[in-house]
């Protein structure tokens, strides 16, 4: 070859130098787990369906959500959203308010008339479901998408469970749970209503179930040793709540004493003010710090005017409702006890809220089964000691919520069908945590929290309409695009841009990245500039 | 008016790409058909700013003139680790000069063109702060008197790295070089005016003076495409860390970067025939320590015995940047 004036080597390019060697240590891709994800008591992928909700595709959105849970708009309206008080924005603003977006797309879903994706060949195994709240229907829900065929039995007149017979209009309306559970039954779920379950082995023989999930809840109100009168009106709130998804309201009076400080009692109050009551009074033996109700439902109450005797315990009730209440007093492990003191407090009606236990009636002569502390005992693959029959929900012990009796069912399909099928179910490995340290913060936009409409505390207190309002789509999606994507790429294009030796390869949207080890020096550069943390440094063997 | 970030899509414009913007929207280092102008292989350090700057700016220019550009490149870190002979890097045509007279030849380049009817084809010229502030500054006055067509693209590590870590006239008060410290026990560089390259460049009223820093990437990109659009003399300060000379962990580099801009001590600001017409406001303010801590060069001002009126000075340097450039927002 002629060589230019002056040069004796011919020129090349510098990809003939292989810089990667320079390396000692390799940065790797990975995904982390994202708080909110791990908080989730129904384990679900919520940075997964945030991901499409930021760009607009609800129905992908919801599709990804609805993998875990089949009750996203009742989920948006009654979880106390465990996510949020996880969420790794509280630590710049405010946590993403994931639970507003979770409803914006279960009330889009409605409206829209998504159905659910078809379910998995049918595998001829029948599976029978007890109970038709939100346990049941969330097994039911997981088993017919697996393609078992699934029939729930349900004692009451309607699905829902304490969905219906517990929570109020105000917080859930009924119209929005029907048509959830209707999508379920559109699946293919059977739901027999008014079909009390007497005796679990023979329902099981007689309708030919190769398996069962027990989730009958826990529906009669705890009673507890007070001193009444014969004509004093004392009734439990579990009763009460129930009464009002029937035709005669309850007959509660002016002036209403709720005992208990769970979020039945005070669901049973603000019920109590909206029936008419002028005065609906809390009698609670501990204080605000200790009190078991979730505090946002506290707020609420108390804007509606709700009262709440603190570290007060009631002794006797005599014939015209005159209630005598003792003073308590803290000790320093925090229990109260009594001081001495007494007052008189006029009530028209005393409404129990101590807590509920589980009917546990059908079970009996089931062998192997153990039950505990009023609650039935199952192993951790969620099945009692009876081969093939599982339990979940609130009659078995755990926090009751609904949001934990979904995450029951799910489980517990997921253990049925592999118990169907003679395996075991291996739940793949958790990812690490990803934690706000992993975050590179600067790069996300400053985004305070949407916050949603509440209703006028006038009509609050006169009215069932629901408190809370929904978003509205430009507010889902700003709240959907506060979203930090902890731990999981989200392809902002960061490590391919500040990678100063072009040792990244983007390949395009959704497929994310790859690095060319041939030329990595290793700065790191890439891993300190991600936003959400999904890239480590790993040592090289040297 | 300065560059505008669009905000509320999870990062906005803060990250290179972002899969919500429209196409328009989107920066030139995002796409996988950037040009690559400086391609894998290069030997610059781990983590060297100014390989980065340089990819971030010239890709820029060579979107902005669809891929008609000619660059020239003066001697220092840039030409050495991109091209020892018979290597290149460079995935443009590339004129290798002097350290001195990088405006010069880049003027004659574009005086080629010019003769040859060559409209479409736009000339750069980029060298280190020392080819720049020391060397070349004769010619680069110069380039800029003429008003040539021709812009210089000075990348700023704020002293000589290529020969060893040598002080240049862009080396900040109290940082320490390897090979230039000054008499007495004190081993940081005086404090004095050294040399404030924009500020002399809008002192020629030429048409466009800008700087950047390679911690915002959509800025940068914003003044390169605008000082295309611009004939004439036009000047873009890119300010590039140094793992190396500055003793810094290779993975801080555009950390760094941002950390002058957040304190001050780099304002970040456009400016158009002498006047400055817009500053990228500081977002997060930071006190200096928070800048200097992390580089070995300023370690002698802390330890046991802090140097608290030698940083209080250096504070002061960025207060009046603050102050001068309007960089806070009012509120803030």
């Amino acid at each position: 070859m002629r060589k230019p004036f002056a040069i004796t080597l011919i020129p090349g390019s510098s990809l003939a130098n292989l810089t990667g060697t320079w390396r000692t240590s390799r940065p790797v891709y990975l995904d982390r787990l994202p708080p909110c994800n791990n908080a989730c008591p129904a384990g679900e992928n919520i940075q997964g369906w945030l991901f499409h909700a930021e760009s607009g595709d609800y129905e992908a959105a919801w599709r990804e959500l609805v993998k875990d849970n089949p009750l996203p708009a009742v989920m948006g309206r009654v979880c106390y959203h465990p996510c949020e008080s996880s969420c790794n924005r509280k630590q710049i603003d405010a946590p993403v308010g994931i639970n507003s977006v979770e409803r914006f797309l279960g009330d889009e879903a409605i409206k829209r008339g998504w159905q659910f994706d078809a379910p998995a060949a049918a595998t001829g195994k029948r599976v029978l479901v007890v109970g038709a709240g939100p346990s049941g229907l969330s097994a039911a829900y997981h088993l017919a998408r697996m393609g078992h065929t699934v029939e729930i039995h349900e004692a009451g007149p309607f699905a829902g469970g304490m969905m219906r017979f517990g929570i109020p209009k105000y917080r859930l309306p009924r119209e929005v749970l029907d048509a959830e559970v209707q999508r379920i039954v559109n699946l293919g779920v059977t739901i027999r209503l008014n079909s009390k379950v007497d005796n679990i082995l023979d329902t099981m023989k007689q309708g030919h179930f190769d398996a069962t999930f027990l989730a009958v809840g826990a529906h009669i109100g705890k009673r507890t040793n007070i001193h009444a009168g014969a004509a004093a009106k004392i009734v439990d709130a579990v009763s009460v709540l129930r009464s009002m998804e029937g035709e005669e309201k309850p007959m509660l009076g002016r002036r209403v004493v709720v005992y208990g400080g769970g979020n039945t009692a005070i669901d049973v109050a603000r019920t109590a003010k909206r029936l008419g009551a002028s005065e609906a009074i809390i009698v609670y033996r501990r204080t605000r710090e200790k009190m078991p109700a979730h505090d946002l439902e506290v707020e609420e109450a108390l804007q509606e005017g709700i009262m709440i005797k603190w570290l007060s315990t009631i002794k006797r009730v005599d014939d015209e409702g005159k209630l005598t209440v003792e003073k308590m007093e803290l000790d320093d492990k925090g229990m109260p006890q009594p001081t001495g003191e007494f007052e008189t407090l006029e009530s028209d009606s005393l409404v129990l809220a101590l807590g509920q236990d589980v009917d546990l009636s059908l079970l009996e002569g089931v062998p192997g089964l153990e039950v505990n502390d009023g609650t039935v005992q199952v192993s951790p693959n969620m099945m009692t000691g009876y081969p093939g029959i599982f339990a979940g929900g609130d009659m078995v012990p755990s926090e009751r919520t609904v949001t934990v009796a979904v995450g029951h069912g799910k489980k517990a399909a997921r253990h049925i069908d592999a118990w169907l099928r003679g395996a075991v179910y291996q739940p793949a490995a958790k990812h690490e945590l990803a934690d706000f340290k992993n975050l590179n913060t600067w790069y996300y936009s400053d985004a305070p929290k949407t916050v949603r409409p509440m209703l006028d505390v006038i009509r609050r207190q006169s009215s069932f309409d629901e408190v809370q309002g929904g978003l509205d789509e430009t507010n889902a999606l700003f709240e959907a695009r506060r979203c930090l994507s902890c731990g999981n790429c989200f392809e902002c294009d960061n490590c391919y841009g500040v990678c100063p030796d072009n040792a990244v390869i983007k390949l395009g949207a959704g497929k994310r990245y790859e690095f060319n080890y041939d030329y990595c020096k290793g700065c790191g550069i890439c891993v300190t500039e991600c936003p959400s943390g999904s890239i480590k440094m790993v040592p090289e063997d040297i | 008016m300065s560059y505008q970030p669009v905000k509320f899509y999870q990062t906005g414009t803060f990250t290179v790409g972002n899969r919500l913007l429209a196409p328009v929207e989107r920066s030139v280092q995002q796409s996988e058909r950037r040009s690559n102008s400086i391609n894998s292989g290069h030997r610059a350090c781990q983590g060297c700013g100014e390989a980065l700057g340089a990819r971030y700016a010239i890709d820029a220019a060579m979107a902005a003139s669809n891929g008609q550009l000619i660059a020239a490149n003066a001697t220092g870190c840039l030409e050495v680790f991109s091209t020892p002979y018979p290597e290149s890097s460079w995935q443009v045509p590339w004129i290798h000069s002097l350290f001195g007279n990088t405006p010069a030849v880049a003027t004659g380049i574009a005086a080629a063109m010019k003769v040859k009817g060559r409209k479409e084809v736009r000339v750069v010229a980029q060298g280190g702060d020392g080819g720049t502030a020391d060397i070349g500054f004769g010619c680069l006055s110069g380039m800029f008197e003429r008003n040539d067509d021709v812009l210089y693209i000075c990348y700023d590590n704020q002293g000589y790295m290529n020969t060893g870590v040598q002080r240049s006239s862009a080396t900040p008060p109290a940082a320490r070089t390897a090979t230039t410290m000054p008499v007495g026990p004190e081993p940081g560089n005086v404090f004095g005016q050294g040399k404030n390259l924009p500020e002399i460049a809008m002192a020629h009223g030429i048409p466009y003076v800008a700087t950047a820093t390679v911690a915002d990437l959509r800025d940068l990109e914003y003044k390169v495409k605008r000082a295309m659009n611009v004939h004439g003399a036009r000047y873009l300060h890119i300010f590039v860390p140094c793992p190396l000379g500055w003793g810094s962990q290779s993975n801080d580099t555009i950390r760094l970067a941002r950390l002058a801009k957040e304190t001050g001590l780099f304002p970040v600001f456009e400016a158009r025939h002498g006047e400055v017409t817009g500053v990228l406001k500081i977002r997060r303010k930071q006190a200096v320590e928070e800048y200097l801590k992390p580089q070995r060069r300023f370690a002698h001002l802390f330890g046991n015995d802090p140097h608290t009126e030698v940083i209080a000075r250096i504070q002061a340097i960025a207060d009046r940047n603050i102050r001068k450039y309007n960089l806070l927002d009012e509120e803030g």
